[in-house]
């Protein structure tokens, strides 16, 4: 993955910036200001994700080609305790946190692939895609 | 400051022109309490036409000004919510339930007058 923009994730204002790069990045990549609207909300929970649980992580920004089509990939990496049930985590009202428990079924809903990896005690790796142009779903 | 409380007559107007942090957050939602009882207010116009996303936090941040804001006696309604924040917001599944949501600023004000006729403005 070439061109790799990366924001690490340390505070409130951390967020502001990665969401302000998804956007302007959304919108080069030709997505529509609605689309731009819902990958900047969806890197905006991520990010949130991370401070909440990890502290700190990094939100990473890429341009997409697979199979003939693309889009925006969305990689939010961080070092923190992990999440032992993942798919409690993803579904809905599920929370360890400060009230967080729309946080990742929220944004798996604002995108169109979702995928998670975590393991305990080494950390959490979500990476969410939006094809360009194709119906929501 | 991402956001300013205005007294306009018998109605608060907070302004939300940007992303706020957790703590500004709650900072706003302190100040909305306290200046309803200290300016006895009527009504409380959340207007968020200057937040380009509002995520879950922002949402249940708004929700709970809004019933912050009741339980002191005014009534609140959100303003401004733009186009594409609300198909987020619908995209997401996130409601705002119980919570009085109007177009603009504009509409916020009428929607405080009528709901301040129908109860009659005396007894406060």
């Amino acid at each position: 993955m070439a061109d790799e923009d990366r924001i690490s994730i340390g505070s409130d204002s951390d967020l502001v910036v990665a969401r302000q790069k998804g956007r302007e990045l959304a919108g080069q990549l030709g997505f529509s200001g609605t689309d731009a609207t819902l990958i900047a909300t969806a890197i905006s929970e991520l990010a949130r994700n991370i401070l909440a649980y990890a502290g700190a992580g990094e939100i990473a920004l890429s341009h997409v080609f697979e199979n003939g089509r693309d889009g925006i990939v969305v990689v939010a990496r961080d070092e923190g305790p992990g999440i032992v049930d993942i798919d409690a985590a993803t579904n809905e009202g599920f929370s360890t946190g400060r009230g967080l428990g729309m946080g990742l079924p929220g944004t798996r809903r604002l995108m169109d692939e979702f995928q998670i990896h975590s393991e305990a005690g080494k950390g959490t790796q979500v990476v969410v895609k939006k094809w360009r142009g194709r119906a929501r779903g | 400051m991402p956001a300013s409380i205005l007294k306009q007559g018998e109605y608060l107007i907070a302004s939300i022109q940007s992303a706020l942090t957790d703590g500004e957050v709650l900072q706003l939602q302190d100040d909305i309490a306290e200046q309803v009882g200290r300016f006895r207010s009527r009504g409380v116009i959340l207007d968020v036409s200057g937040l380009d996303v509002i995520d879950s936090f922002v949402s249940r941040a708004l929700h709970a000004m809004a019933i912050t804001a009741k339980l002191r006696g005014a009534n609140a309604v959100i303003v401004g919510i733009r186009p594409e924040v609300a198909f987020a917001i619908v995209q997401m599944g996130l409601t705002l339930e119980g919570v009085r949501t109007a177009l603009d600023l504009e509409e916020g004000l009428a929607f405080l007058n009528r709901w301040g006729k129908e109860t009659g403005d005396s007894g406060r």
